[in-house]
C-alpha cells in the first residue's frame, strides 16, 4: 500500500516500557514507604531523647498499644464507623448535589452568573462558623455530620464539573449534532468522558475535604465518632487516644485519595 | 437523466452579533449525483457557513434544499461531515471512534459492523491500529480515520470542509488520490471546501467560487480533465489553464484577498 511506506509510524510505547513504569510505580511506594518509617523512627528517638510524658507526645509504641486496646476491647469501631457514615453519606449527598448543579451551571452560563453570589458566599464562610448552626438545625445526630460534610465537599466538585462540561470540544458536539445523537447520547458518550478528567481532579480534593467536613460537625457535638474520640481526649488528656483518632483519620484520607487515583488511572489510561 | 442530489435555492445567512453581518448572500446550486464539486473562495467568504447549512448544522436564513428529493433541513445520517479539526474522541481508540456514528444510531454494534469496520480501517492502511489512540497517530492517519468513520455510514452525499488543510504536503496529495480512489469504487457525491486551487482542480467535476462576505457564487468552473485524475495532470497545460481561472474568478470578486500582502506592517 502507497501511504504505508511513507507512513510506518510505531505507537508510541514500545512493549518493554510497561514493565519499566511498574517498576517506577514500585519505586514511588517504597519511597512513601521509607519517608514514613523514617518520620515514625524520628518520632519515638525524639521522645527517647527528650523524656516527654505520654500526655505531651507519646512513643509510637504506646500509640500502638493504645490502637490494639481500643480495637479489641474498647468501641474503636464503632466510632469509625460512624466517621464513614458521615463521610459517604456526605459524599454522596456533596457530589450528587455538585454534579447535577455543575452540569446546570456548565451548559447555562446565565444560570452560573445568577447563582454564583450565593455559591462563593457560601465558600467565603469558614465551616466551622456554619458548622453550629447546621447542629442546631439538624441535632447532633448523623444528619448534621452528613451535611457539613455535604458542604465542604460541594464547591471544588462544582467548580470542577462547570469547567469539565465548558471544556467539551464544539467540534465534538457538531459531530454528535450531525449524527443526529439524542441529550442522551451526548451527554454519556461525549461530556461525561470529555469532563472526567478535570472532575477526577475535583474530586481528589473534595474527598479529602470530607473527612475535615465529618470531623469538624463530630466537634461540634456528637456521641460518637473520630472527632468525638479527639474532643474526648482532650478533655481528659488522653493524648495517645488523639494520636489513634487523628491517625486513623489520616488512614481514611489516603484512602479516599489513593481510590481516585486508582479511578483515575483506570479511567483516564488514554491520555498516557 | 437522474434527478440532481442536492438542490440548494437562495440560501443565506446573516449573523446578528453586536451589528448584522451578513455572512451570505442568497445562493442557489444544484449537485449532480456521483460528481465531485469543491467549493473554492477567499477566507471569510463563508464556505464553512454554507456548509454547515448544507450539513443541516445551521438553519438558514431564507431559501430552501432538496436532499435525494426530499426537502432538507436538519443533519440526516445519509449525508456525511469531515470536518476541518479531526475530530475523533481521544477517549476511544481508533476501531470505537470508527463505531461511534453506528453505536449513536442502532444503539447497539453488531459483529457486522464490526468486521465492516477491521476491513475498512485494513482498505485504509490502518491495520494494527484498531486498539490505538488518537494522540498516539499521526495527523495523516487520524485524518484517515476520520475518513473510515465517514464512509462506514455509506454516506450518499459527504461534506467536506478543508479536510486535509492542516496536513503537509505530501500526505495531503496521497489522501487527494486516496479519496478519488474511493469515491470512484463506491460512485459518492462529495462537495468538498478547499482553499487549495490545485487541490480543487485535481479532485472535482465542476468548481463553484465564492467571493468575499457576503458570500456570493460565480458561475460553476467545469474542469473537464479526464479521469482517473493523476499528480502528473497537474503540470499539464489544460490543469493549468483551469487552475487559471479558478484564479481569475476569485480575483474578480475579491482581488485583496487573492494575494495576501504584508507591506501594512
Amino acid at each position: 500500500m502507497l501511504y504505508n511506506m511513507h507512513e510506518q509510524i510505531e505507537l508510541r510505547q514500545p512493549a518493554s516500557a510497561s514493565w519499566r513504569r511498574w517498576l517506577r510505580w514500585l519505586g514511588g511506594y517504597l519511597a512513601a514507604l521509607v519517608a514514613v518509617g523514617g518520620g515514625v523512627l524520628l518520632w519515638g528517638w525524639l521522645v527517647e531523647w527528650q523524656q516527654y510524658p505520654p500526655f505531651i507526645l507519646p512513643s509510637p509504641a504506646r500509640v500502638w498499644q493504645k490502637l490494639g486496646e481500643m480495637a479489641f476491647a474498647g468501641d474503636l469501631w464503632r466510632h469509625i464507623g460512624a466517621t464513614l457514615a458521615a463521610i459517604a453519606g456526605g459524599l454522596a449527598l456533596g457530589l450528587g448535589a455538585a454534579f447535577s448543579l455543575g452540569y446546570l451551571l456548565g451548559k447555562h452560563p446565565r444560570l452560573e452568573r445568577l447563582t454564583a453570589p450565593y455559591i462563593v458566599a457560601s465558600q467565603s464562610i469558614p465551616i466551622v462558623a456554619i458548622a453550629p448552626l447546621v447542629v442546631i438545625w439538624l441535632g447532633s445526630g448523623l444528619a448534621s455530620k452528613v451535611a457539613v460534610t455535604a458542604l465542604i465537599t460541594f464547591f471544588p466538585a462544582l467548580v470542577a464539573t462547570v469547567v469539565g462540561i465548558r471544556s467539551v470540544d464544539p467540534d465534538l458536539v457538531d459531530l454528535m449534532r450531525s449524527l443526529r445523537a439524542t441529550r442522551g447520547q451526548i451527554l454519556w458518550k461525549l461530556e461525561l468522558p470529555a469532563a472526567l478528567p478535570i472532575v477526577l481532579g475535583g474530586l481528589k480534593l473534595s474527598v479529602t475535604l470530607a473527612v475535615v467536613g465529618a470531623v469538624v460537625g463530630e466537634f461540634m457535638g456528637a456521641s460518637a465518632g473520630l472527632g468525638y474520640l479527639i474532643n474526648l481526649g482532650r478533655g481528659i488528656l488522653d493524648t495517645p487516644l488523639m494520636f489513634v483518632a487523628i491517625g486513623l483519620l489520616v488512614g481514611i484520607a489516603q484512602t479516599l485519595y489513593l481510590t481516585v487515583v486508582l479511578l483515575e488511572s483506570r479511567l483516564l489510561r488514554w491520555q498516557r | 437523466m437522474t434527478p440532481p442530489i442536492f438542490v440548494a435555492d437562495s440560501i443565506s445567512k446573516k449573523f446578528v452579533d453586536g451589528r448584522p453581518l451578513q455572512a451570505l448572500l442568497p445562493v442557489s446550486f444544484q449537485i449532480e449525483a456521483g460528481e465531485i464539486v469543491c467549493l473554492v473562495g477567499a477566507s471569510g467568504s463563508g464556505k464553512s457557513t454554507l456548509l454547515r447549512i448544507m450539513g443541516g448544522l445551521m438553519a438558514s436564513d431564507g431559501g430552501a434544499m432538496w436532499f435525494a428529493g426530499q426537502p432538507h433541513r436538519a443533519p440526516n445520517p445519509a449525508i456525511g461531515f469531515v470536518f476541518q479539526k479531526t475530530n475523533l474522541m481521544p477517549w476511544r481508540t481508533v476501531l470505537q471512534n470508527i463505531l461511534l456514528p453506528i453505536e449513536v444510531q442502532q444503539k447497539k454494534v453488531k459483529s457486522v459492523d464490526q468486521d465492516r469496520a477491521r476491513a475498512l480501517l485494513g482498505a485504509m492502511g490502518l491495520d494494527g491500529f484498531e486498539e490505538a489512540y488518537p494522540r498516539q497517530l499521526s495527523g495523516g492517519m487520524n485524518q484517515r480515520v476520520v475518513l473510515a468513520r465517514t464512509l462506514l455510514q455509506q454516506p450518499r452525499l459527504l461534506l467536506m470542509d478543508e479536510p486535509f488543510g492542516q496536513l503537509d504536503a505530501l500526505t495531503r496529495e496521497r489522501l487527494n488520490l486516496e479519496l478519488l480512489r474511493l469515491q470512484a469504487a463506491e460512485r459518492m457525491t462529495i462537495f468538498m471546501v478547499t482553499h487549495s486551487i490545485t487541490e480543487a482542480v485535481l479532485l472535482a467535476d465542476r468548481i463553484f467560487v465564492l467571493s468575499e462576505r457576503p458570500g456570493r457564487l460565480a458561475e460553476p468552473v467545469v474542469v473537464g480533465l479526464p479521469r482517473p485524475r493523476t499528480l502528473a495532470m497537474i503540470n499539464t497545460p489544460a490543469f493549468g489553464a483551469v487552475a487559471l481561472r479558478i484564479r481569475a474568478l476569485i480575483g474578480e470578486h475579491g482581488e485583496r484577498e487573492a494575494e495576501p500582502t504584508r507591506s501594512g506592517f
